[in-house]
């Protein structure tokens, strides 16, 4: 099949960037959308041409490595699939894909498809875990989970750090990045006594960081591969609320 | 001068494995925390440790390390630490926990290892890491970790690949990701205190040896493209496998063998190299761009019928088969156990039914998957409440319904055995090198069971290493190192003038397209099955496609900016390396054990024939310069608990 590629092309953080247009002749429906890019780019370094460079590395959905916008949408316009899953199958011959990086006030771009997403692992890192030093751990069945909480954390856990979710919000808001991670943490018994802190201070994190507030389009929820709900951040707000009305938990 | 041959190899002296202590094998480790030497608190602070890798194995090492009080050095090369490739691991991960009182113990773990490494493992550490099983599941509850649980709150746990005992814990189809999340947070918690100091999108490009000792790492920053040096009193490896040697794998596109293989080229030894597992139940490749495979987990043979037309060249869409024409080739020549044979037999009798014209699919590289007489037995709702998510991942890649069409899979290497020699402490021989994970090659011998690469990661980063650094750390008597010393301009000064050549070749041909050949030549002569002229061909066309590579490979752009095919350009330079050891090492080794099949070397009925007379040692090699014949140091195996035994699946 042949498809028309307007890709968004940038040298570096200083450069303004635009959309250049390609032509592959021969895609084939089997192929990812990481794939055409393959291909795409091995024509481009025999022309002399340099490639154009995109985050991917599992390319099976897990990593949360691959971010681009296809048509407007944060991993183009398959529900819960990565771009790296997407397949051609689902695009037309003779169809115009447009393919932009995530773009956000807390992701600056640094070459083509390539944004810098380190705002996410500070959020992570300013409380986004339970401290458990190796070692210390009291056997694993001391402390039973009911089914339903261990279900909830999971679902929750299930998020890749991708940032569609910012990259689709009007706002550029992580919330639901962080009420992922609070409402996993949080439905644990072993993530009770820094919770209030956690909350505390991985919101301030964001805020810090450039992340927008949420208003709750729900546009996040929609674009994210893994559908995290959106009751996540119903979660984060109401542990929000009770850490900074309610006093903290913990110092 | 004298033209001297590749496989001219020469015989060095043994390699002896000095930390192992003796005594009865369930003793060796505590006596060996006994024994190790202990840095006092305060001198922990001074001490500086540079961890390469962030996956199970390195980011629970640089976490635990920096918990004891070390200053920490993490580095990676995705752009969050939290990417590496463990994060793929579906199936779980193995603990001796006896919850299901099902009959498991250390000694049944320790055991169900050694044997389904056939023979080819330490006994030592393979005791040490089933000991430290149980530990690793008590952590990583601790740190939140959402394992699958029952309705009680207890921890649930299922069988895996061939052990009679339920000992595999999970969480969902998505245990690595779980595992290394937690980890992670371990780690990011370190690096908000301070004590990591996390270096993403770094890629180490060599190591740093003075005075003999490792003692520090070059690297290059991946978004400017500055290469420089980071200095410290020891160096961890903790980069993964190098399956990727193959082009198609279940590796990530990024996993590379770069870090092991600058530190063989500075002196650490590489064992068993041709030791690398495949796997039964991947998807078929659909077309010349195909660009990596995917893993569709084992336990799909549960049910699943695996079959091929009994007629080559029968190109009928398989609902066009009838019954009476297909070969249900595993049940027919295992009417044992059928379709649940190990990995190793299941991926050769799908190879061997391929190679004679029954393949299916476009390309003839696939074989039947079969559910049907499952849906019959069990009901479509069933079938979809076991294998749901599966045959959804099935359909988004293929775009085919397997409840109405059989699957196609095929094999794909998966999983490196080989790697760099350690010792019990997990030191290399390179003083002050540690190596963690699967870049070791320490606990699966010559095939590693489902479920026991995260516990061995998890079991070397939080508990073994962090017990066994110190040792070294204490007695070294380390003084700092000048940044400016000759040892270390030099070291920047080659990696600088490697990545100057490969970006002035200018030639005409990709660095993938390098790669794809060097993976099929691997597939074909160093994959599932090896003979010895196969791999004397391998063995000849891999220095010419070196030189190829040399001379007309074309990296665009500049050193000074992300380069992706310059990243790509300098892994693929390496793996022609690694390519010409692991033929090497899979021609001497003329028997057939676990992973390593050798057609000269099978029973009458066609089955892997092991040569323990000859070969029950770890073979260790020594580089000795691009192209020129290694050494090869042997570490003899002895068994004293397990008695080695042929495997017999018919
Ligand atoms: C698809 C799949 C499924 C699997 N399922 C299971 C399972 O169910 N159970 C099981 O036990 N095992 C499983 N395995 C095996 C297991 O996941 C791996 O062996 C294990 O996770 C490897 O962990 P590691 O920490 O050693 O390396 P990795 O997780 O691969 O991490 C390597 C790290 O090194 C870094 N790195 C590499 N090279 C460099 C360099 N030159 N410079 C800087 N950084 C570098 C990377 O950035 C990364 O952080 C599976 C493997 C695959 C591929
Ligand atoms: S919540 Fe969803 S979209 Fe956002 S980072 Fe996580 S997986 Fe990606
Ligand atoms: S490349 Fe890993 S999620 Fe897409």
């Amino acid at each position: 099949m042949r498809l028309n590629l307007r890709i968004w092309r940038q040298a570096g953080p200083e450069d303004k960037g635009r959309l250049v247009a390609y032509r592959v002749d021969d895609a084939d429906e089997d192929m990812s959308f990481l794939e055409l890019l393959d291909v795409l780019n091995e024509k481009l370094v025999l022309d002399g041409d340099e490639p154009v460079a995109f985050d991917h590395d599992c390319r099976e959905g897990i990593c949360g490595a691959c971010s681009m916008v296809i048509n407007g949408q944060p991993h183009g316009p398959q529900k819960a699939t990565t771009t790296c899953q997407l397949h051609l199958r689902h695009f037309r011959d003779g169809e115009s894909i447009t393919i932009e990086p995530f773009r956000a006030a807390a992701f600056p771009v640094v070459k083509d498809l390539v944004v810098d997403r380190g705002a996410l692992d500070r959020i992570v890192a300013s409380g986004g875990y339970i401290s458990a030093p190796t070692g210390a751990a009291p056997e694993a069945h001391a402390t039973p989970v009911p089914k339903a909480n261990a279900d909830r954390a999971f679902t929750a856990a299930a998020c890749i750090g991708c940032g569609a979710c910012v990259a689709a919000c009007p706002n550029g808001s992580a919330s639901l990045f962080v009420g992922a991670k609070i409402t996993h943490l949080g439905e644990l018994p072993q993530g009770q006594p820094e919770r209030s802190d956690r909350v505390v201070r991985m919101v301030e994190t964001h805020d810090a960081e450039g992340f927008g507030g949420c208003t709750n389009t729900g546009e996040c929820t929609v674009a994210c591969p893994k559908e995290i709900p959106l009751d996540v951040i119903s979660q984060l707000n109401r542990d929000y609320l009770h850490a900074t009305t309610g006093g903290r938990r913990t110092a | 001068m004298t033209m001297t041959n590749y496989t001219d190899f020469t015989i060095g002296g043994p390699v002896a494995d000095t930390a192992a202590p003796a005594g009865p094998v369930e003793e060796r480790w505590e006596r060996r925390r006994f024994g190790v030497k202990l840095v006092n608190p305060a001198n922990k602070r001074k001490m500086k440790i540079i961890v390469v890798g962030t996956g199970l194995a390195g980011g629970s090492a640089a976490a635990s390390l920096a918990e004891l009080g070390y200053q920490v050095s993490s580095f990676c090369y995705q752009d969050s630490p939290r990417r590496a490739h463990s994060i793929a691991a579906q199936g779980g991960i193995n603990a001796a926990k006896n919850y299901r009182n099902d009959g498991d113990s250390v000694h049944r773990l320790f055991y169900d290892t050694v044997k389904g490494g056939d023979f080819r493992s330490r006994e030592s550490n393979v005791h040490r890491q089933a000991d430290i099983s149980l530990q690793i599941i008590d952590q990583c509850v601790a740190q939140g970790v959402p394992f699958a649980r029952e309705y009680g709150g207890l921890l649930d746990t299922r069988s895996f690949g061939g052990a009679q005992v339920s000992r595999t814990f999970y969480a969902r189809g998505q245990t690595g990701q779980q595992l290394l999340l937690g980890a992670y947070q371990a780690l990011e918690r370190q690096i908000d205190a301070g004590t990591v100091t996390m270096y993403p999108r770094h890629e180490m490009l060599d190591l740093i040896m003075v005075d003999g000792r490792a003692r520090g790492i070059v690297a290059r920053d991946l978004v400017t493209g500055e290469t420089r040096s980071h200095l410290a009193d020891a160096v961890v490896l903790a980069s993964g496998g190098y399956g990727n040697v193959f082009y198609l794998s279940t590796n990530a596109k990024g996993c590379n063998v770069t870090a092991s293989w600058r530190a063989h080229r500075r002196g650490a030894l590489f064992a068993n190299p041709c030791y690398t597992q495949i796997h039964p139940t991947c998807i078929p490749v659909s077309g010349d761009h195909q660009s990596k495979l995917t893993l569709m987990s084992e336990s799909l043979r549960n049910d699943g019928r695996v079959w091929v037309p009994e007629r080559a060249g029968d190109t009928r869409p398989p609902s066009d088969i009838p019954e009476s024409e297909r070969d249900y080739f595993l049940e027919r020549q295992y009417p044992a156990y059928g379709n649940l044979v190990p990995r190793d037999i299941a991926s050769r009798a799908a190879k061997n039914v391929c190679d004679a014209g029954r393949g299916v699919g476009p390309t003839g590289l696939g074989v039947y998957l079969d559910f049907a007489e499952a849906i019959n037995r069990l009901g479509r709702a069933a079938v979809a409440a076991k294998y749901g998510n599966l045959f959804q991942m099935y359909q988004r890649i293929t775009g085919e319904d397997p409840y109405v069409v059989p699957m196609r899979i095929f094999p794909a290497v998966h999983y490196t055995m080989g790697g760099l020699w350690v010792d019990y402490d997990l030191q290399s021989t390179i003083p002050g090198l540690f190596v963690v994970g699967e870049a070791n090659f320490s606990d699966h011998g010559a095939n590693r069971l489902g479920a026991s690469a995260l516990m061995q990661g998890l079991a070397d980063g939080y508990f073994v290493l962090p017990n066994t650094i110190g040792d070294y750390l204490a007695g070294a008597k380390l003084h700092p190192v000048d940044p400016g010393a000759d040892e270390v301009r030099a070291t920047e000064h080659e990696v600088a003038n490697r990545i100057e050549t490969l970006l002035s070749i200018d030639g005409n041909r990709t660095v993938d397209s390098f790669h794809r050949e060097l993976g099929h030549l691997l597939w074909d002569q160093c994959g599932m099955e090896r003979t010895d002229a196969g791999l004397r061909k391998a063995l000849d066309r891999i220095p010419e496609l070196r030189r190829e590579f040399w001379s007309s490979v074309k990296v665009p752009g500049t050193g000074a900016q992300l380069n992706q095919s310059l990243e790509r350009a300098g892994r693929v330079a390496d793996f022609l390396e690694l390519a010409e050891l692991m033929c090497l090492d899979a021609l001497h080794r003329t028997e057939s054990c676990g992973g390593h099949f050798r057609a000269e070397s099978q029973t009458e009925d066609g089955e892997a024939a092991r040569d323990d007379e000859h070969f029950s040692y770890v073979g260790a090699w020594e580089y000795m310069g691009q192209g020129e014949p290694p050494v090869l140091h042997k570490e003899d195996l002895h068994f004293e608990y397990v008695t080695p035994s042929q495997r017999s699946y018919k």
